[in-house]
């Protein structure tokens, strides 16, 4: 079963696709992760059975003999990898304290550690499907690329449609499809990022699946998080959405352009984003006409 | 495979709202899924044959629905060591401390201004657990 979208049809796998080499990087399922059960070997020598031993990240652990008791235990180390043993009626209780998104935590440092000691600066963008990502992304590479050496990774459930639109701009891009999930994670990432071969000095742009949702919760290892919200949406996104806007540094508000025709108000807009999050530094840009792209754009040759 | 059990349980609802619950779900499926690769993790290396009961902390700003865990767990654990296991799920509630005046105050969202000063420059104190707190093997 994969951990992250928790497909485990071949069907429903993640893919990886660079536009022009249709099949060159299919992985039916290219999660990795090891599925240990099952794996007893049989030795004909007349050996038992045995299995694969595991990481353990608890060190050491105290028993306390058999007492037994039905109430919560007090004693909990906050902070330690300590495990403590219980004899609870018949059953042990082992206090584990084990992070739930450890291992995407884990890989998500990977990336930043690798990013880093390449000197590339890589960009979480992540939005509703249609707040205009890709289009911003395409005006970006066209004005950037002359300068700047740009890779973009892409996101969505599927088709190469977004892989194919970066391509036609000229530079470097792959495909993420993720079947059924719905986020990119640490680990689609590092592999996306080995067959993309970015060089050093490098800005990777990471267009996420069009989703307010579950990419909050998922760190690629990225350095800068860009929320963008068009303002054909609701103004109070950031009320509904706020584990995004909480999560980012950067918010795009798109689609200027069509303000004389919507009732959006930017004002109201920044004001419940920064009750979520009092950080965040504010871009109005519209992709389409070019309007406030200077200083974002100035922002990226910045980094 | 959840999909397909997901959609056994719910022919009555049309194929477009399926498609919408199922993306609402989703991402605690994800967290679903996480939490029973470290439970088989736990079980292979404690040598236990089942785990009789789970206990999680979940916090009421970590982005995660409770009930809808529940439900993307109970999806998620037929044919593993959790199959069988009794879950609990502890929410700890969200507590923020003002940058301004220090007040440390409960908040179950993240846009709550300081109820003392009303300025807008927090930091959450907790609430944002997502965590395995203990395995019960037996």
């Amino acid at each position: 079963m994969c951990d992250t979208c928790g497909c485990s049809d071949p069907n429903t796998g993640v893919t990886y696709h660079k536009p022009g080499e249709e099949h060159a990087h299919e992985n039916p399922h290219t999660h990795d992760h090891e599925h240990h059960y099952e794996h007893d070997h049989e030795h004909e020598h007349g050996q038992e059975h045995h299995s694969h031993t595991h990481d353990h990240t608890y060190s050491h652990e105290h028993n306390h003999d058999a007492h037994t008791h039905s109430h919560d235990h007090s004693h909990e180390h906050v902070g330690h990898q300590h495990q403590h043993e219980h004899d609870h009626a018949h059953d042990k209780e082992y206090k584990i304290k084990h992070d739930i998104l450890d291992k995407n935590k884990m890989l998500a440092e990977r990336n930043r550690g690798y990013f880093d000691a390449k000197k590339v600066k890589a960009i979480n963008l992540v939005s509703s499907p249609g707040s205009g990502k890709t289009t911003l992304l395409e005006k970006t590479i066209s004005e950037l690329k002359q300068g700047l050496s740009l890779y973009v990774i892409e996101g969505d459930q599927q088709t190469m449609n977004d892989a194919n639109r970066i391509h036609a701009t000229g530079i470097p891009v792959i495909q993420i499809n993720t079947g059924s999930g719905c986020h990119l994670d640490a680990e689609m990432v590092s592999k996306a990022v080995k067959q993309l071969d970015v060089a050093d000095n490098s800005i990777l742009m990471i267009e996420n699946v069009g989703n307010l949702v579950c990419p909050a919760l998922f760190d690629l290892g990225e350095s800068h998080r860009v929320v963008i919200i068009s303002v054909t949406e609701g103004e109070d996104k950031p009320l509904k959405y706020p584990h995004m806007f909480h999560s980012s540094d950067i918010c795009i508000i798109n689609k200027t352009d069509l303000l004389p025709y919507v009732d959006f108000s930017v004002e109201k807009a920044k004001e419940y984003a920064m009750q979520v999050n009092h950080h965040l530094q504010f871009f109005e840009i519209s992709a389409k006409t070019g309007e406030g792209m200077d200083a974002w754009l100035g922002w990226l040759r910045k980094l | 495979m959840f999909l397909e059990k997901f959609y056994y349980n719910d022919h009555h609802i049309p194929e477009r709202q399926k498609n919408y619950i199922f993306a609402i779900i989703m991402h605690e499926l994800s967290i679903a899924t996480n939490i029973i690769e470290i439970a088989e993790d736990f079980a292979r290396s404690h040598q236990a044959e089942k785990i009789s009961r789970i206990e999680l902390e979940i916090g009421q700003l970590s982005g995660i629905v409770t009930d809808s865990l529940q439900f993307a767990l109970e999806l998620a654990v037929k044919n593993t060591v959790l199959e069988f296991a009794e879950v609990i799920i502890k929410e700890i509630p969200g507590k923020s401390r003002c940058n301004k005046c220090q007040a440390e105050f409960g908040n179950n969202d993240l846009y709550t201004p300081c109820p003392a000063c009303h300025s807008i420059d927090s930091e959450i104190i907790s609430g944002k657990e997502l965590q395995i707190k203990s395995i019960f093997t037996g």
